[in-house]
C-alpha cells in the first residue's frame, strides 16, 4: 500500500470521527441550554473548548452566544474542524484513496458529504437543529456499517481504524481535560444541582447515560464516571478501549508486515503504564495530570504511526 | 445549412427508420415519457453519488461538475463497425510506425512525403527520445482516434489523440449506467461488451514490460492529482486495473529504478500508466518548476528501467500540423490506401491556403496547431463579424500556428428531451490499445453530443454531454 494512501484513510476516518463529535457536542450544549438547567456562556465555553475550536471562535468573535458557537461549529467554513469541514475533508481524503475504498463505502461517504452540504448550505433554524445533527450521526453511522460490511480486513482496514480511535480517544480525553475538576473526590462532597449537570453533560457528549446507567446504576458518582470514560473496556469511547483497539490494529499490521516499529512499542507502552490501574490509582497520580499525559500521549502516537508507515515523504 | 442537407443516424436523410435502430424504436414507442424523464434525472443522482465528475479549470477548485449524460444510445451496426475499426487499426499501426522512424532513420524525411521542418521545428517534437527504443516497440499504448461522420458510408478522422487520451471511463460507467436503467433494452438488442477494457488495458501494458522487469509487471497510474479535470478517471482507471494510483510525490528514483513510496519502504513501478504531460514528466530533464513528475524518471527510461506509456514524444503524432500529413503516413508506413479519410485541412503556414482560408473565413473552422479541448477555435458560420475580424488578425500574425477545415455537416443523433427525441450533433472517440500482442479495440467508444440544439462543439468544457455507444452484433 502507498504511504500516502494510508495517510488518507486515516485522514479520512479521523474526520469521520470528528464530524460525529463535535455534533454529538453541540447537541449536548443545545440540550442543556434547553433545559435550562443552567446553560451559560461558561458551558459553550467550555464545549468550544472540548472541540478544540475555542481559539478560533474567540479571534473572530466578540461575545460567545449559543446561535453564534452552533454555526462556528457546525458549518463554518474558517473552522477547519466544524462538521462541514471535517465531512468535507473526510470525503476529500476517500477520493485520494479511492482506489483503496469500496464502492459501497465511497458512495456512502459521498452520500454523507452530498447530503451534508445541502442541509448545511444556510443556517439551521433551531427547530431543524436535532434532525439535522441526527441525521449527520446516521449519515457517519452508515460510513461506518459500510466499512465493517464490505472492506477486507487487511492494512487498508487498519488503517481506517487506527483513524477512527485515535481521534476518539483524542476526544475522549478532551472532554475530560475540559471537565476533570467536577469529577476530582472532593466534587461529590459538594454534590449539588449544578454537579449533576456537569455530570450529565460528560456522559451525553459521548453518548453514553443509558450505557452508564446499565453498568453502574442510577446514581451517578464521579469516581464511576471517570472508570467509565477512562478504563472500562465495555465503553467504545473510553482511553482503554480506544488504544486497546489502537494496539490490535498495530499488532495485525506489524504481523503482516513482520516488523515492530517504533510505534508498536508506543501503544504498547501506554496500555501497561497508564491503563492497567484502578481508578484510585488515576486519582493518587492526579487526575487532571494523567489527562494531560495521555493527550501527549496520544498526538505523539499519532506522530510515530505516520512516520513509521511513512505517511508522507 | 439546411436541416436537408444533415444526416440523422437514426431517420437517414429521408426520415426512413435505418436498421440498427430498428429494436430501439419499438421499444421507445411503448415506454412512457414521464418513465423515461424520471430515468434521465435516475441517471444524474447515479453519477453524483458515484462521483464521476470532472473538475473545471479557471472555477474554484472545489467545483466539480458533472457530464450531462443522454439517455438514449447511439446505435451503430456491426457491419459499420468492422469498416470503421480496420481503419482505426491501420491508421494506429501507422502512427507507431511514424513515431519509430521520426525518433530513429527519420526515412520520412529522407524519403521528401514530411517537410523537415515540420519536425524539427515542432514543439511536440522531443529530442530527449532521439535513437530511444521504448521497450515492445510501443509508443502509444492507448490512442482515441476522433471520428465524425457525414453520411451513410462517410467517416472522417477529426484528430488522433496520441498522448493522453481521455474519456474512457465515461465509455464505461455510460455502459453500467444504462445496464442498471434499462436491463430490457439490452436482453433485446445483442450490444458488443465493452467492459473488458480495465483488463485489457493492464494486459496490454503488463506486456510492454521493461527490460529490468523481474516476474509480473508492477503496474501504475500517475495522475497530476486531485484537482486535475480527469482525477475521477485516473483513480477508476487504477481502481478497476487493481493496481496504485500515484503522484509524483509518491516517487521517487532508487538504485536506478522509479519506486513508490509504500508503507514497507519504496517498491519499484515496471509500467507507469501516465496521465502527466511530457513537458511536466521529469524536472530534470524537462520543464525545471515541475512538480508533477519524477526527478531523473527519463534517464531511468532510456536505460530500460521502466515502461512510460504512452512513451515521451507521442505529441508529435496529434499535432494537427502534423495531421494533414496522415495520409500520407498511412501510406508510407503500411504501403497500403488509407481506409479512414481525414478532413480536408489547409495549413495556413502556406501562403496559397492562408489566403483561401481568409477568403472564405466565415464558411471554415479554423484551429490552433496545438490547441485541445476547442479552446482557442473559431466556427466561421456562427462567428459574429467581430470575432472574424479578431481572428483574421491572429490569422495573418501567427499563419502557422493555424490550420482550417471546412464546416462538416456532422451527423445527429437522437437526445431525449422534454418534447421527445431530438436530434444533435455527436462525434465518436473509440479507444485503441497497442502492444507487441497486437491492437486491440473496444467495439463503440465513446460519443460526445452537442446538447444545445444545432451546435457543432462537443467538448465537455464547452457543454457537451455524452451517451452509451452501442455496436450491435449482427
Amino acid at each position: 500500500m502507498l504511504g500516502k494512501t494510508a495517510n488518507g484513510l486515516f485522514w479520512m476516518s479521523r474526520y469521520l470521527e470528528r464530524a460525529e463529535n463535535t455534533s454529538r457536542l453541540i447537541e449536548t450544549g443545545q440540550r442543556i441550554a434547553l433545559t435550562r438547567l443552567g446553560a451559560t456562556d461558561n458551558d459553550w465555553r467550555s464545549i468550544l473548548q472540548t472541540a478544540g475550536v475555542d481559539k478560533g471562535f474567540e479571534a473572530t468573535h466578540d461575545e460567545i452566544t449559543q446561535d453564534a458557537a452552533i454555526d462556528w461549529m457546525l458549518r463554518s467554513r474558517d473552522n477547519g474542524s466544524s462538521v462541514l469541514s471535517s465531512i468535507a475533508a473526510a470525503r476529500q481524503n476517500a477520493r485520494l484513496v479511492r482506489t483503496a475504498l469500496t464502492h459501497e463505502v465511497w458512495e456512502a461517504i459521498n452520500g454523507a458529504y452530498m447530503d451534508s452540504r445541502a442541509m448545511l448550505a444556510r443556517k439551521v433554524p433551531e427547530r431543524d437543529m436535532p434532525q439535522t445533527l441526527n441525521s449527520i450521526r446516521q449519515r457517519a453511522a452508515l460510513v461506518r456499517g459500510a466499512v465493517h460490511g464490505t472492506m477486507l480486513r487487511n492494512d487498508i482496514f487498519d488503517f481506517t481504524r487506527i483513524g477512527t480511535f485515535l481521534e476518539r480517544a483524542d476526544n475522549t480525553a478532551r472532554i475530560l481535560d475540559v471537565k476533570y475538576y467536577v469529577l476530582l473526590p472532593q466534587a461529590s462532597s459538594v454534590g449539588g444541582q449544578v454537579d449533576n449537570v456537569q455530570w450529565e453533560t460528560i456522559l451525553r457528549s459521548v453518548s453514553a447515560r443509558g450505557g452508564f446507567r446499565t453498568a453502574y446504576g442510577t446514581v451517578m458518582d464521579p469516581r464511576d464516571i471517570a472508570q467509565f470514560l477512562i478504563l472500562d473496556k465495555r465503553m467504545p469511547r473510553s482511553l482503554a478501549f480506544c488504544i486497546g483497539k489502537l494496539k490490535g490494529n498495530l499488532n495485525y499490521i506489524t504481523s503482516t508486515y513482520g516488523e515492530r516499529p517504533p510505534s508498536y512499542a508506543m501503544v504498547n507502552h501506554i496500555e501497561r503504564r497508564y491503563l492497567c490501574h484502578d481508578i484510585d490509582a488515576i486519582f493518587d497520580f492526579g487526575l487532571h495530570q494523567f489527562i494531560q499525559q495521555m493527550l501527549d500521549l496520544i498526538g505523539d502516537l499519532g506522530r510515530q504511526i505516520e512516520i513509521d508507515y511513512r505517511f508522507t515523504e | 445549412m439546411s436541416s436537408e442537407s444533415i444526416f440523422d443516424e437514426m431517420w437517414g436523410r429521408d426520415e426512413q427508420l435505418r436498421y440498427p435502430y430498428a429494436n430501439f424504436k419499438g421499444w421507445f414507442d411503448g415506454e412512457d415519457p414521464k418513465r423515461l424523464r424520471a430515468k434521465q434525472r435516475e441517471a444524474e443522482d447515479l453519477f453524483r453519488l458515484t462521483g464521476i465528475t470532472f473538475n473545471v479549470y479557471g472555477q474554484s477548485q472545489a467545483e466539480e461538475r458533472l457530464i450531462p449524460f443522454d439517455i438514449i444510445p447511439r446505435v451503430i451496426s456491426g457491419f459499420e463497425w468492422q469498416k470503421l475499426s480496420r481503419g482505426i487499426d491501420q491508421r494506429v499501426r501507422a502512427i507507431n510506425a511514424f513515431l519509430y522512424d521520426i525518433y530513429h532513420r527519420q526515412e520520412i524525411i529522407r524519403a521528401g512525403r514530411i517537410p523537415k521542418e515540420m519536425i524539427a521545428r515542432n514543439e511536440a517534437f522531443l529530442p530527449q527520445m532521439i535513437g530511444v527504443d521504448p521497450p515492445g516497440g510501443t509508443y502509444t499504448h492507448i490512442v482515441g482516434i476522433d471520428l465524425v461522420r457525414t453520411d451513410d458510408n462517410q467517416f472522417y478522422v477529426l484528430e488522433d489523440n496520441a498522448r493522453t487520451p481521455s474519456g474512457v471511463s465515461y465509455m464505461l460507467e455510460n455502459r453500467e449506467t444504462m445496464l442498471q436503467m434499462f436491463p430490457e433494452l439490452f436482453s433485446r438488442n445483442r450490444v458488443q461488451p465493452v467492459e473488458n477494457y480495465p483488463r485489457n488495458l493492464l494486459r496490454s501494458l503488463s506486456a510492454c514490460a521493461p527490460p529490468a522487469c523481474e516476474g509480473k509487471p508492477t503496474v501504475a497510474v500517475l495522475t497530476p492529482g486531485i484537482f486535475n479535470s480527469a482525477y475521477y478517471e485516473h483513480a477508476y482507471l487504477a481502481d478497476q486495473m487493481g493496481v496504485e494510483l500515484v503522484e509524483g510525490s509518491d516517487l521517487r528514483v532508487v538504485d536506478g529504478r522509479v519506486a513508490m513510496r509504500t508503507t514497507r519502504g519504496y517498491a519499484p513501478i515496471d509500467v507507469l500508466y501516465r496521465r502527466v504531460d511530457d513537458d511536466f514528466l521529469d524536472p530534470l530533464n524537462f520543464n525545471p518548476d515541475s512538480a508533477l513528475g519524477v526527478p531523473g524518471i527519463m534517464d531511468v527510461y532510456r536505460a530500460g528501467g521502466i515502461t512510460i506509456a504512452n512513451a515521451p514524444g507521442t505529441g508529435i503524432a496529434d499535432d494537427k500540423a502534423i495531421y494533414s500529413y496522415m495520409p500520407e503516413i498511412v501510406e508510407f508506413y503500411t504501403g497500403e490506401r488509407p481506409l479512414l479519410e481525414n478532413v480536408p485541412t489547409w495549413r495556413c503556414s502556406d501562403s496559397d491556403s492562408l489566403a483561401h482560408v481568409l477568403d472564405n473565413l466565415q464558411d471554415l473552422v479554423v484551429k490552433e496547431v496545438h490547441g485541445s479541448g476547442g479552446y482557442g477555435m473559431l466556427i466561421g458560420p456562427t462567428a459574429t463579424k467581430k470575432e472574424l475580424a479578431a481572428f483574421r488578425k491572429k490569422l495573418q500574425a501567427r499563419p502557422s500556428n493555424y490550420i482550417a477545415q471546412p464546416t462538416l455537416s456532422l451527423s445527429t443523433v437522437p437526445i431525449f428531451t422534454r418534447a421527445g427525441l431530438a436530434p444533435r450533433h455527436v462525434d465518436l472517440r473509440p479507444f485503441v490499445l497497442v502492444s507487441p500482442e497486437g491492437i486491440n479495440i473496444t467495439p463503440g467508444g465513446l460519443t460526445r453530443v452537442a446538447l444545445k440544439k444545432g451546435s457543432l462543439v462537443v467538448n465537455s468544457s464547452q457543454g457537451g454531454g455524452t451517451k452509451d455507444t452501442w455496436v450491435l452484433e449482427d
